[in-house]
């Protein structure tokens, strides 16, 4: 024995603080590399048209000639419409699914095989939502198939149960004697479940509703699948092919020989992790409101 | 109303009331009269607070609570009528305040007409002062009915319930232990007030404090594992008890 006890002690206690401390160096690199690379490849492409024009025509610069930029304002416009039509779908419908569970089925078996299913389908691949949508649209309205209104389908199968799931929750925080107290006082039920429950719950059900909206403004397979090609004329409705930056970034990306293109893409990524990142922190704040509230804060 | 000595508010006629399997109430008979404070007595666990869960049909809303036998409001059984309706007419307070967080004072004691009726502002107005008076609170808050209802001290807070139910305009009003979350003074006032409101309410209180009744209470009922021992005016039932299951609890054999 060369090493004494507390020696060796010592040593293991260093290497396994060492190991730990590169397991989180190998999470935070390619986090910070993603973010890093599509802020300094993005920011170029960021000018004041950025927003107001629509992409231009695909082109590679020659000699003498260089090639118009554009900006991103077609598949911007398109997330927007996607996402705000999808949550105009789930968001009700999951908090619906979430005032029955908690407040109606209770103790239910109901109530469980609800739950349950959405937590089955809050891991289920996204691509299987875009699948699903397609098919249901090929089977029962062809002319849908490529369409603003299958992606915003597609994408509000991702978000109800993310809604579900979370307004839950936010529900089961409202404390039983709550209800109690409605219900001496001769309130109706459904009216004790959205006036007074729900009202109390509301911080937590935003938070939910918004990590949702995060969630669909960053998919991407099922709105290949489903929105069609629609990123080079005005969008013309709902019902017509679609675009979002999510299909932009994937079009720049697999054309990236063409300049313009891909700089867009680029841009288009960077703005969609800006959007992400201020749905997640506003969301985040009001989830800290809600837990002051709770302990009987501001 | 009728106020003669012998009729009967409440008639509690052989109720039984279970949790699933579990018996918590067994058979129980009490003649309740109108504009007196009736007290049921009881060590913990002897079935008073579900016996009074099932004057407002409040029992019924737990998972597997079940209730048997009959509860007749001025003749009518309450078992036959909208549970929502019945509690309108039988209000409840609670053991531990509990207002509406999210709302103020004003929202609270508000509740009830908001909910359950439409009203022009003035009339609620008006009700939610008188209701706040009648709770002995308007004084404390009348600068202030704004204010969040969890701004209010404990004893407030269950004055604020008190007032809050009576804003339903109830006939009678159940009160759950409502001083066992509160300090000696706090206490002290929410008994002046039970004594005020008897007047024009029907009181039915359940307290584990046998001093609390002897001091507020009309007549007393004493409970035992689910079952009424005994039932009379307050002062022969601490005087001079029938029975000597009722003598060894007042006498603090055991309980």
């Amino acid at each position: 024995m060369s090493l004494g006890l507390h020696t060796r002690r010592r040593l293991f206690s260093h290497t396994m603080t060492l190991l730990s401390g590169l397991a989180v160096v190998v999470i935070l690199v390619p986090l910070v590399a993603v973010i890093y690379e599509a802020a300094v490849q993005g920011s170029s492409a960021f000018s004041w048209t950025f927003l107001t024009q629509r992409p231009p025509i695909a082109c590679t610069p020659h000699l003498g000639v260089s090639c118009a930029l554009g900006g991103v304002y077609t598949p911007f416009e398109g997330t927007l419409i996607l996402v705000g039509l999808a949550s105009l779908v789930a968001i009700p419908i999951g908090i619906g699914a979430a005032i029955f569970t908690v407040e109606y089925a209770k103790e239910r078996r109901i109530a469980r095989v609800i739950s349950t299913t959405a937590d089955v389908l809050s891991g289920l691949p996204s691509i299987l939502a875009g699948v699903f949508v397609f098919s249901l649209m090929f089977q029962y309205d062809k002319p849908l198939v490529y369409s603003t209104i299958a992606g915003s389908l597609a994408l509000s199968v991702l978000m109800i149960p993310i809604v579900v799931r979370t307004c839950e929750e936010a529900l089961r925080t409202v404390p039983e004697s709550v209800r109690e107290a409605a219900l001496a006082l001769g309130i109706p039920r459904w009216k004790i479940a959205t006036r007074i429950v729900l009202v109390a719950a509301l911080p937590g059900v935003v938070t939910g509703a918004m990590l949702s909206v995060a969630r669909a403004a960053g998919e991407s397979a099922p709105i290949l699948l489903t929105i069609g090609d629609g990123c080079f004329h005005p969008l013309e409705g709902v019902t017509q092919q679609g675009c979002a930056l999510a299909l932009w970034i994937f079009i720049g990306a697999t054309n990236n020989a063409y300049q313009n293109w891909d700089r867009l893409a680029w841009g288009a990524a960077l703005l969609l992790i800006l959007i992400i990142l201020a749905i997640s922190l506003t969301s985040r704040f009001s989830l800290n409101r809600l837990v002051r509230r709770m302990k009987g804060g501001p | 109303m009728n106020t003669d000595a012998g009729s009967v508010k409440l008639a509690i006629d052989h109720l039984s009331a279970y949790y699933g399997t579990v018996r918590g109430v067994e058979d129980v008979s009490l003649r309740i009269p109108p504009q007196q404070v009736t007290a049921i007595i009881g060590p913990s666990g002897c079935g008073k607070s579900t016996l009074i869960r099932c004057l407002n049909r409040l029992h019924e809303t737990l998972p597997g609570a079940r209730v048997e036998g009959q509860v007749l409001l001025d003749g009518e059984n309450l078992y036959d009528l909208d549970p929502t309706l019945v509690r309108r007419r039988v209000g409840m307070v609670f053991q531990k305040p509990n207002p509406f967080a999210t709302m103020s004072i004003y929202g609270n004691v508000s509740a009830p007409l908001r909910f359950n009726s439409r009203m022009p502002r003035e009339e609620m107005d008006r009700i939610v002062v008188q209701s706040l008076k009648r709770a002995a609170l308007w004084d404390e808050v009348r600068d202030r009915t704004d204010a969040p209802a969890t701004s209010l001290s404990g004893g407030q807070q269950q004055r604020l319930c008190i007032a809050r139910s009576l804003a339903a305009d109830p006939e009678v009003l159940l009160m759950d232990e409502p001083c066992s979350a509160l300090d000696p003074i706090a206490t002290a006032k929410i008994e002046e007030l039970i004594a005020q409101l008897k007047k024009d309410y029907t009181v039915v209180i359940v307290t584990h404090n046998m001093q609390q009744a002897a001091r507020v209470a009309d007549s007393t009922a004493f409970m035992y594992l689910g079952k009424l021992v005994e039932f009379g005016p307050t002062e022969q039932l601490f005087e001079r008890p029938r029975e000597r299951l009722t003598e060894a609890y007042i006498t603090g054999r055991f309980g």
